[in-house]
């Protein structure tokens, strides 16, 4: 279906799995490592806040979203630049590694909320005496960390399973599974559900015993993101440069075509999945103690059809493209949210008009062309 | 008018007033009177039911004016009741002018207030007035006692009304089950088993619930009865129950048809995924709404009919906003179902924002006519209201409309030849590029036919078809791609199962219950209830 109007930007001759990154690209990396690494913290925690160089808290917190955004659109780039699924539920999986690692957080508050209680301030608004089943052990940071991986995991595989077994695809995958977050959604909008309704979690306090909102602790969980970032890239070049990444994209190109030639795509689809599933997970894991809140409106199908757009931007089936289109959008969101708060959803909304007419291959389609011109 | 005749008027109207005063409250018992005015709450209430039991209207006057504050005490002995400059002696019934000086205020307290207030309410049961009445038999399902009984009883013998028949009766049943008698309560409970009022089962419950071990009901016998009593009230309150909620699950599942018929074409004929379909739904409820204004500033009088003329504003509004999409964007990503997906709901977002910018964030209030207003009792407590039902022909006849434009036109005839082969029917001179404006402006104008229906039963904002859109995409993915039937079937399978899983879950359980449903039934049948037939590979 799609193979028709996109022609990916990926050489296609033969089979090549030797090398990660040429040479260039490997000191790109290392350009990339030392800036997030060493100049950021030098200047933010060094240089003195009244110089020129200093680096605000603001621009912290913005370029540490970023970058969760960032890998949140490179596991949305895999699933549909490299296979062709588009994932309108992205945003769920995001939510719930934030959930998961929320849970740890509002227990680490200890009894230093507004009730002085051992319960997180939500319940005891609801009269509730203990932690219900599901909030067993969430107060040790590494049970927390699994969670984080296997609930996304976990419900990705099974929904996976039973989605491509049948042979659901295109828009009708599209569709269920902005179906399955807005039913999500509307399940931790419910305060029963023990997630803190409405208002989610937030007033978080410490993590792993530092003051969550101390200049180090920010900078360490700048510096863990920034890593997550760097890392799920050579994972996801790892993968898409692999014979599975062959098989991925040919998935993309002509899904029939794979199964007559003698492959199931379904396990195929299914581990991509999933794997884009938790690597969501994970970012929004970091997400949450860098912004301090988590609640259901990360769910919101909006909020999951923003980063498809993100990613859409960028460039599909490249690993670059969608760092860089959540970098651009998310920037300028922020600017526009404060410049003209009334006119950013006629900018989002140009932009998703104006991309998929003009741009199919966003801005990393723009820089190739512009390289091969001269 | 002259300072003296001024002054003659006066006098007439306090002579006036002294005589009216006078009529009003012959003398009544001394004994009564002073309980009354200087007892404790116990002896207050026993003496307001005395008064109460004797039923003259004048009475129920004394019992205002306890109630409003105008009777009052003075020195040890008196109890006035004050009507302006005058008082009347309650227990030598003399007037007296002027008012003595060493009044005090009757001290009524809560409990007090209780008695009189149902003490007034036996006698509003005889009022002409139905909203009076009504009021009165409300006040008395609560504190009447076995001394009004007869009160109670000659207002039922005497009223018309059903409503306050049915009230009267539970409050007549429960003051019998209060009684000592057990012959009495029996009587009561077997007389409440003809009833289908909600509030019997609440009442016979009572009687079996259990305080700490003794149940609220000594006797054996008597919970028998009451079970047995139960058993028949709730299997026909059931059926009432059961009336309901089908109704409710046709009603929303007419407007679930209305936002998915228009979808069914522009996604079913067309394969066009329109993420701004909620939009056009919206579109079509402020074109409601901008009728109804233009209806109350330049013909008020006509204001009723103003629903009429909003059906075809509403249609062409949002069908002309769809014809400019698709010849704007849709038409340049046909083929490509994924960035339609994305570009539309751009769309969607700047729809929003326009509105918006026009219209403000706030909702906006779209009256219902007049003639929509109130409904028909199917059975005792279940209300179908008129503007549902109104819905639900509304939903039928778009529906018949629909079915003979595709079937029995020129145009439904293109359309069906260029979804099957395009290639072929563009041979065959079908203006395809005309044909797809056309239909989708034809599913666009439904939708806001759609939001036309909607503007009537619910609130009208920007985001109103936010909250659809995923609905309606359900009762397209299960109904089954370009399937008129399957797509009624879904809509009213999907609002009948959604509001029977409410009643028993919760709202929002049932919703995920419904989509988790969805999902698993795609398993089975990946192309929905009514796939088409033949060999018809995957495109």
């Amino acid at each position: 279906m799609m193979g028709a109007a996109f022609v990916p930007l990926a050489p296609a001759g033969g089979p090549r799995f030797v090398r990660l990154l040429s040479a260039g690209g490997w000191s790109f990396y290392v350009a990339a490592a030392v800036v997030l690494f060493v100049a950021f913290p030098i200047l933010h925690l060094v240089v003195p806040a009244d110089s020129a160089l200093h680096v605000s808290d603001y621009w912290v917190t913005l370029i540490g979203k970023i970058m969760c955004y960032a890998i949140v659109a490179l596991a949305m780039d895999l699933i549909w630049g490299y296979t062709g699924i588009l994932s309108l539920g992205h945003g769920l999986f995001f939510a719930l590694g934030g959930y998961a690692m929320g849970m740890y957080l509002m227990r680490s508050i200890g009894r230093d909320g507004v009730y002085q209680s051992n319960l997180p301030d939500f319940m005891v608004f609801l009269d509730w005496k203990a932690y219900p089943w599901y909030w067993s052990f969430t107060d040790h940071f590494w049970y927390a960390a699994l969670l984080v991986v296997l609930v996304p995991g976990l419900l990705a595989f099974v929904f996976g399973f039973f989605a491509f077994r049948s042979r659901i695809k295109g828009v009708y995958f599209s569709i269920i599974t902005q179906a399955l977050t807005y039913a999500s959604m509307l399940l931790f909008f419910r305060n029963n559900t023990g997630f803190g309704g409405n208002n989610g979690f937030t007033d978080f306090k410490r993590i792993l015993g530092f003051p969550i909102t101390a200049p180090e602790t920010r900078m360490a969980l700048f510096a863990v993101t920034g890593a997550a970032l760097l890392g799920f890239l050579l994972f996801a070049r790892w993968i898409v440069t692999s014979k599975l990444g062959r098989v991925l994209t040919a998935i993309r190109d002509a899904e029939s075509r794979v199964m007559f030639s003698g492959y199931d795509p379904v396990y195929f689809k299914l581990f991509i999945w999933t794997v884009s599933a938790v690597i969501c997970g994970i970012a929004g894991a970091l997400y949450v103690p860098q912004v301090g809140i988590i609640n259901p409106s990360e769910m919101s199908p909006a909020n999951s059809i923003e980063i498809a757009i993100w990613t859409a931007v960028g460039g599909r089936g490249t690993l670059y493209g969608p760092v860089l289109g959540a970098a651009a959008v998310n920037l300028g969101k922020s600017w526009f949210t404060k410049a003209f708060p009334e006119y950013w959803l006629f900018a989002l909304g140009l932009l998703f008009i104006l991309v998929t007419l003009f741009l199919p291959r966003g801005l990393a389609g723009l820089l190739a062309a512009r390289r091969k011109a001269p | 008018m002259s300072v003296g005749l001024a002054r003659w008027l006066r006098v007439g109207l306090v002579a006036a007033a002294l005589l009216f005063a006078g009529r009003a409250i012959a003398a009544l018992d001394a004994a009564l009177v002073h309980d009354l005015g200087f007892g404790e709450s116990d002896a207050k209430i026993r003496a307001i039911a005395a008064l109460a039991s004797s039923g003259t209207p004048e009475t129920a006057t004394l019992l205002q004016a306890l109630l409003d504050g105008n009777v009052q005490t003075a020195g040890e002995e008196q109890v006035l009741l004050v009507s302006g400059e005058t008082a009347t002696d309650l227990a030598t019934g003399k007037t007296l002018s002027p008012l003595p000086a060493d009044r005090d205020d009757l001290v009524i307290n809560n409990r007090v207030r209780k008695e009189i207030e149902t003490a007034i309410a036996i006698f509003k049961l005889t009022s002409k007035d139905r909203a009076v009445r009504l009021a009165a038999a409300k006040q008395l399902q609560t504190g009447a006692g076995e001394e009004m009984l007869l009160a109670i009883d000659r207002a039922l013998a005497q009223e018309s009304d059903a409503e306050i028949k049915d009230l009267l009766a539970l409050t007549r049943a429960s003051v019998q089950l209060a009684s000592s008698d057990k012959a009495t309560r029996v009587t009561a409970i077997r007389t409440l088993a003809e009833s289908n009022n909600p509030g019997t089962k609440t009442l016979l419950l009572g009687l079996l619930e259990k305080k700490g071990d003794a149940y609220a009901e000594p006797d054996a016998d008597v919970r028998a009865e009451a079970e047995r009593s139960l058993r028949a009230v709730e299997s026909k309150l059931t059926t009432g129950e059961m009336i309901g909620r089908v109704f409710s699950g046709v009603s929303l599942g007419s407007i679930l048809l209305l936002a998915a018929l228009g979808l069914a074409i522009t996604y079913g004929l067309m394969g066009v995924i329109n993420m701004a379909h909620g939009e056009l739904i919206m579109v079509g409820a402020y074109a409601t709404y901008v009728v109804q204004n233009l209806f109350r500033s330049y013909a008020p009088g006509a204001f009723d009919a103003y629903l009429l003329c909003a059906v075809p504003a509403a249609f062409a509004a949002s069908a002309l906003v769809g014809m400019a999409l698709e010849r704007s964007v849709i038409r340049f990503l046909y083929g490509r179902p994924l960035e339609t997906l994305l570009a539309t709901w751009g769309i969607s977002l700047i729809l929003i924002q326009t509105v918006r910018t026009i219209f403000g964030a706030q909702n906006v209030q779209v009256e219902n006519p007049s003639w929509m207003s109130g409904g028909i009792e199917a059975v005792t407590g279940v209300v179908l209201p008129w503007s549902r039902i109104i819905i639900i022909g509304f939903a039928a006849l778009v529906l018949l409309a629909m079915w003979l434009l595709l079937t029995r036109t020129r145009l439904g005839l293109f359309v069906r030849a260029v979804t099957q082969n395009r290639a072929m029917a563009s041979c065959n001179g079908v203006p395809t590029r005309r044909v797809d404006t056309m239909a989708f402006g034809l599913g666009s104008g439904i939708a806001g036919l759609a939001g036309y229906a909607l503007s009537q039963i619910g609130n009208v904002g920007p985001d109103l078809g936010q909250s659809y859109i995923v609905d309606s995409f359900m009762v397209v993915v299960l109904g089954g791609v370009g399937q008129l039937a399957g797509t009624v079937y879904a809509a009213m399978g999907l609002g009948i199962v959604n509001k029977f899983l409410e009643a028993w879950s919760g709202a929002v359980l049932a919703k995920i219950a419904v989509l988790v449903f969805i999902i698993f039934f795609i398993q089975k049948r990946p192309q929905g209830l009514f796939a088409l037939k033949g060999r018809t590979a995957e495109a």
